[in-house]
């Protein structure tokens, strides 16, 4: 079982120190944070990344990758509201703030010991498959993209 | 006047159009060696006198080739990477899955030990650094045998870099003529194994067999320090002995154990790399250099007519021995790699930095494992020439065949013949005949004891050589062989054994 406790103790002190240092510059930046929006709003247009428009051809290759549907003009509307919401990120300074791994950089990672212990449940997996020839899952020929 | 070929040749790290007499008492040219050209080889020029062509058009035929290999090897454990199903090669589709293999929703993956350790192991005998925090990402993309939908393993922040493997390449005709290179190892890191997919043309359809799914595998990236087919060859050959010898994995390339795909450029020396293409799924020792050597002549061959080389995936077609573009080409995949968000970072210690009370099952000391190493390969042949005085060459041939050296050490415990004849039998008769018979070693009817046997009588001086080799003979099912054998024994007792009684024994002997 993974535990903060048992992580080593400089990790613990090294993480508290930099939110520490992160919620403070967000203080401070709230008070900036209508101004910032405001200037935003001006440089946004100028750069075509943050137009907010997203183009055709980045829905087609996000729609490809991710296997999503973006069926409607409604959906690309939502996406791009999303992407500035995203956006507002930038909003913090985070100049000499060293980028966190993941929340759960702190977590020891378990090491389990090398046992078979699971397996052999061939006929449960098989129950949810779609269609099934002597055991084996069938995929569509040619899957790949 | 003898036809003149023109054949593609490497040149130590050059590809030359070279104008071969092939009549010429100097033989068939250099299409098959290479001539080294640092400082510290063998200058064999004299022994390969190629005229260089001057082509017609622009001048410069001179081209370098350059190959880099990602090598995925299995890693030899119990378990998964990150479940607790069995590893194991054959067995009924989908026996050995589980829950989290199939990606059924609210599985987690549980790293597992023995994986981390392997490639710690993997990572020390390759001079790597080790790095004490590694980190796992996600690789999306979509293909029936990844239930998940995207592949766990180590883009940012892998378990070990910047190491070097050191492999060996003839520079001549004469076997004694090898010349030790080098090749940079840019990362190792832990990832998972997909399933199998099955095509079932006929039918319309994939049969997607998940057994492999999750299975450990360390992905060996070699930096592109290799010129030719037999460099990558021989490097991973020499990959391969490390592996086994450190029991990280059975590197068995026919069981799908290793696995080699080759990135493949050709450019003018002193210019800019060229375009390069990915020839995958190099699954045969065998085939390994003809398709990283054809793949190299085909862009020579394209971009000398003017045309381009397109950045494309290509597969080794064996049986017509080219390369043919894999996918459909549009554009370069976006894997959207993210972290890995149900693992923490992985932390290693050394002797130095382990936390003290820590639990010593959930910790991983890198000296521990580093003072714990098997014997390389490298090691072990240096030990065989200083023990026994062989070349070498004899060295690496007995570590290259399978088997052949627990069996040279077999008929040493067993035979009073000296190291240097035992040496001669083994590596040029024992060899070479099952060369001939196309056995591998353990196959061979021919046991440790019945060649030591043979020698200690040879070393005696009871039989002769001629009669020794004929015993060799008779293994081929020589007929003619075993009645002279019969008659030599005969002469050896002085004609007072009965011959049927002495065919007798020697094919009870021979058939043991």
């Amino acid at each position: 079982m993974s535990s903060l406790l048992s992580a080593p103790s400089a990790l613990r002190e090294d993480a508290l120190r930099r939110l520490k240092r992160e919620m403070w510059a967000r203080a401070v930046k709230l008070g900036l944070r209508s101004w910032v929006g405001w200037r935003r709003g001006f440089t946004s247009k100028a750069d075509p990344q943050r137009s907010g428009r997203v183009t055709a051809e980045v829905i087609e290759h996000l729609e490809r990758l991710a296997l999503v549907d973006f069926g409607s003009l409604e959906a690309v509307a939502r996406l791009e509201k999303a992407i500035a919401f995203a956006d507002r990120l930038r909003a913090v300074d985070t100049d000499g703030v060293e980028p966190m791994e993941s929340v759960l950089e702190d977590r020891c990672l378990y090491l389990r010991s090398d046992n078979v212990v699971e397996g052999n449940c061939a006929e449960e997996l098989l129950q949810n498959a779609h269609r099934v020839v002597e055991e084996y899952f069938v995929a569509p020929p040619g899957v790949n993209d | 006047m003898a036809a003149l070929m023109l054949r593609w040749s490497c040149l130590g790290k050059r590809w030359v159009l070279a104008c071969i007499d092939g009549g010429s008492r100097h033989g068939r040219g250099a299409a098959i060696g290479l001539t080294s050209r640092r400082k510290r080889g063998q200058s064999s020029v004299a022994q390969q006198p190629l005229i260089a062509v001057q082509k017609s058009r622009k001048g410069e035929h001179e081209w370098a080739a350059v190959v880099g290999l990602e090598i995925h090897a299995q890693i030899s454990s119990n378990s998964k990477l990150f479940s607790g199903s069995q590893v194991h090669f054959a067995a009924p589709p989908n026996s050995l899955v589980s829950f989290f293999d199939a990606s059924l929703p609210g599985t987690l993956p549980v790293l597992n030990r023995r994986c981390v350790e392997a490639a710690v192991m993997t990572g020390l005998a390759l001079n790597c650094r080790i790095n004490k925090k590694s980190l796992f990402d996600r690789k999306h993309y979509f293909y029936a045998d990844l239930p998940a939908g995207y592949q766990i393993t180590q883009q940012r922040l892998p378990i070990a870099v910047n190491g070097s493997l050191a492999y060996s390449v003839s520079v001549g005709k004469k076997p004694s003529q090898v010349s030790t290179r080098t090749v940079r190892i840019k990362q190792i890191q832990l990832e998972q194994d997909s399933g199998k997919s099955l095509h079932d043309e006929p039918r319309s359809q994939t049969l997607i067999d998940l057994n492999r799914a999750g299975v450990g595998l360390l992905e060996v990236v070699l930096e592109p320090d290799m010129s030719c087919g037999e460099e990558a060859a021989s490097a991973v050959r020499e990959l391969q002995l490390i592996l086994q010898a450190l029991g990280t994995s059975q590197a068995n390339m026919a069981e799908g154990q290793l696995r080699v795909d080759a990135n493949i450029s050709v450019h003018h020396p002193g210019e800019p790399l060229g375009v390069r293409t990915e020839v995958k799924n190099l699954n045969s020792a065998r085939f390994l250099a003809k398709a990283i050597d054809f793949e190299i002549k085909r862009q020579i061959h394209e971009l000398e007519n003017g045309r381009k080389i397109l950045n494309e995936t290509r597969s080794f077609d064996d049986k017509l021995g080219c390369t043919m573009p894999m996918r459909d080409k549009e554009g370069k995949q976006d894997y959207r790699f993210m972290p890995e968000p149900n693992l923490p970072p992985l932390l290693l210690y050394d002797t130095a930095s382990l936390p003290p009370g820590a639990d010593p099952q959930q910790v991983i000391n890198i000296d521990w494992i580093r003072e714990r190493l098997p014997e390389l390969p490298g090691k072990t042949r240096e030990k065989l020439i200083q023990q026994y005085g062989m070349l070498p060459e004899h060295s690496f041939t007995l570590l290259n065949e399978v088997g052949l050296l627990e069996f040279f050490q077999n008929v040493i415990k067993e035979t009073r013949a000296e190291p240097k004849k035992v040496t001669s039998w083994v590596l040029n008769i024992f060899l070479g005949f099952l060369k001939q018979q196309n056995l591998a070693v353990n196959e061979s009817p021919v046991t440790p004891s019945a060649l030591a046997e043979l020698l200690n009588l040879l070393d005696r001086k009871a039989i002769s050589s001629s009669a020794a080799r004929q015993v060799m003979d008779m293994k081929r099912g020589n007929p003619r062989a075993i009645n002279k054998l019969i008659g030599l024994v005969r002469k050896a007792t002085l004609s007072r054994a009965d011959p049927t009684v002495i065919k007798e024994i020697l094919e009870r002997k021979l058939s043991s």
